[in-house]
């Protein structure tokens, strides 16, 4: 029997988008002011309210951190996803073309010049995109009858380790009493200063770059037999990279910029929703989106009500993730190919 | 539908594997290409997908000129059957036979009812129906060798080429892929094989192509072209053909290459 029937995946894309409103509805409640969830509802259905404060902290305080939250984790695991199925590896992470650290750097340096929010934020998305680019320049740069694909690996590896090595030089000359915490707080992750205005600039990027992704995510299953099946299938593998590529970089550039650098979201998610819902990426897309915005959120809630003193949202899921893969890894083998 | 080839130099780049290639496929016909390995049966598919630039001269299908053509357009001429088998994620077999309908599809849709259908006909007329929700990563490699015929039919090309499609199979595999072949015969497909059994060509009732010093040496029916010198001459052995049954001898040794 096929392992993966159509409407059993249909109804776990349903299921995880309900999952995604319990939890969106929960964590508008939690928090160190928590709000009982009825008089929450009450509000967002009718409009009235009797604890005055309900107003400015659900809508103001914690709406813009649950929507960049959402787009964060969504757009991390899309984003990994989708370079899981280009390199036709399932242990692959957004930032193998070195956009992270591209983005560190490009904060770093805002945050060393004294630059405002915004100007760190822009800063951060042109160095990520930049760094993307540089990866694919290095690429093309090398020999030409060679795997391209190894080749970007390779250039992505070179890029991240140039950015690191500027990161930690940009660390090295910060003053250490106020410009080097900031740097190391902003490359730890977090989501505690965001506002409306950072989610009016991640929303229509991660929109649009989602878009191409959802339209080609049938075609990116091809890529599974190797370039040269593919291209003898019809596909015009070329222009089907550089169109992933480009989006899954906006997607991560996008939320890296805001956030800081949020690890292992874009590797588990897409990894251990694989064999919930199968290889398809017509479904596999969709999935991680819910899942890793589900996920992102659930650690988010944590970060921000466990203690006085908000953990770096970067650390919780690393120290979650690392675990995570080990389990998946551990169990998948077993239930991977299982017919 | 008719392939031919004019005075084609083709190769990687700087490197010429053939020179001065001529010849000439049509539909109906089952044409099989022998040469040693490395002798440049995989640059000519190559060549003929279009996955390779021809480096001078030229190919023409059905008298054009084909080296504008974009993926889709080859895709729904040629298909291949290559010898590698990378497959990442464990789709299933009817999965990767539907692969075979993107050249068909409008741009951005995916497989319909009628896509599904057709590649249904197809594992159907590979006699692995029973393969069609099996995990592609799980099959033993004849198995996956009929899917990807199958994905490559799916196609509905006008050639369908197939590199060693027996390599690494056991014997009855390959007699398998071999009755299949036979079986695909018709006036609307033209089948080239890369074989490195000889006498396959002969089970098939083939045409042969034999490719030999940088060139295609010798274009013909099997009869005709497969004698002793020639096997001697690229292969570098001593063989003998049966005159009965056509079998295969090396000679002073007893080992039969191939029976029927």
């Amino acid at each position: 029997m096929n392992i993966y029937p159509a409407n059993s995946q249909a109804k776990i894309v349903a299921i995880l988008t309900v999952i995604l409103l319990v939890i969106t509805v929960l964590s508008f409640s939690i928090g160190r002011y928590s709000i009982p969830v009825n008089s929450l509802l009450r509000f967002l259905v009718t409009g009235a309210y009797i604890d005055e404060n309900l107003p400015v902290i659900a809508l103001q305080i914690r709406l813009p951190r649950i929507l960049i939250a959402i787009l964060t984790g969504g757009a991390l695991s899309v984003a990994g996803a989708t370079y899981q199925g280009l390199f036709r590896n399932p242990v692959v992470s957004p930032d193998i073309l070195g956009v992270s650290a591209g983005a560190g750097f490009g904060a770093a340096i805002a945050i060393l010049l004294s630059a405002g929010l915004a100007m760190i934020q822009i800063s951060a998305f042109a160095t990520g995109i930049g760094a993307v680019v540089l990866s694919m320049f290095i690429c093309r740069a090398m020999v030409a009858n060679h795997d391209r694909l190894l080749l970007l690996v390779l250039a992505g590896m070179i890029v991240s380790s140039m950015f690191g090595a500027l990161i930690s030089l940009t660390k090295y000359v910060a003053d250490s009493e106020s410009r080097l915490p900031e740097i190391t707080f902003w490359l730890m992750g977090s989501l505690a200063r965001v506002t409306m205005q950072e989610v009016w600039f991640v929303l229509p990027v991660v929109l649009v770059s989602l878009i191409p992704l959802l339209l080609n995510s049938w075609k990116i299953n091809i890529l599974a037999f190797g370039e040269e099946d593919a291209k003898t299938l019809g596909l015009n593998t070329a222009r089907l990279r550089i169109t992933l590529i480009c989006c899954a970089s906006l997607l991560t550039a996008s939320v890296v910029s805001v956030t800081g650098i949020i690890g292992w979201i874009g590797l588990i998610i897409p990894h251990f929703m694989r064999f919930i819902v199968g290889p398809d990426h017509r479904r596999l897309l969709p999935a991680s989106f819910l899942a890793g915005a589900s996920f992102l959120l659930l650690v988010d809630d944590f970060a921000r009500s466990v203690s006085m003193l908000e953990i770096p949202i970067g650390i919780i899921t690393a120290i979650i993730g690392a675990p995570i893969l080990f389990i998946v890894l551990k169990i998948s083998p077993s239930n991977h190919h299982k017919m | 539908m008719e392939i031919q080839f004019k005075h084609a130099t083709l190769g990687y780049g700087e490197k010429i594997v053939l020179k001065d290639v001529n010849l000439t496929l049509s539909t109906g016909k089952t044409t099989c290409v022998i040469g040693k390995n490395g002798a440049g049966k995989t640059t000519l598919f190559k060549s003929l997908l279009g996955l390779i630039p021809v480096l001078s001269g030229e190919i023409l299908f059905d008298g054009k000129n084909v080296s504008q053509w974009s993926r889709r357009k080859f895709a729904r001429m040629v298909s291949y059957v290559s010898q590698s088998r990378i497959t990442a994620f464990p789709y299933s077999a009817l999965d990767v036979v539907l692969f075979g309908r993107l050249a068909h599809l409008p741009s951005f849709a995916s497989p319909r009812k009628k896509d599904v259908e057709i590649a249904e006909e197809c594992l159907e007329l590979l006699n692995i129906s029973h393969l069609r929700d099996r995990v592609f990563t799980r099959l033993s490699g004849g198995e996956q060798q009929m899917v990807i015929i199958a994905r490559a039919l799916a196609q509905q090309p006008a050639f369908l080429v197939m590199d060693e499609p027996t390599a690494n199979l056991d014997f009855s595999n390959q007699a398998k892929i071999i009755c299949q072949v036979n079986a695909l015969k018709n006036t609307s497909l033209g089948v080239l094989m890369a074989t490195h059994t000889p006498s396959q060509a002969e089970m098939c009732h083939a045409d042969v192509i034999v490719i030999h010093n940088g060139t295609v040496w010798k274009q013909g029916n099997y009869d005709e072209i497969i004698t002793e010198r020639l096997l001697q001459e690229i292969y570098d052995v001593e063989v003998e053909i049966c005159p009965a049954c056509k079998q295969l001898k090396i000679k002073n040794k007893s080992l039969i290459l191939h029976s029927k």
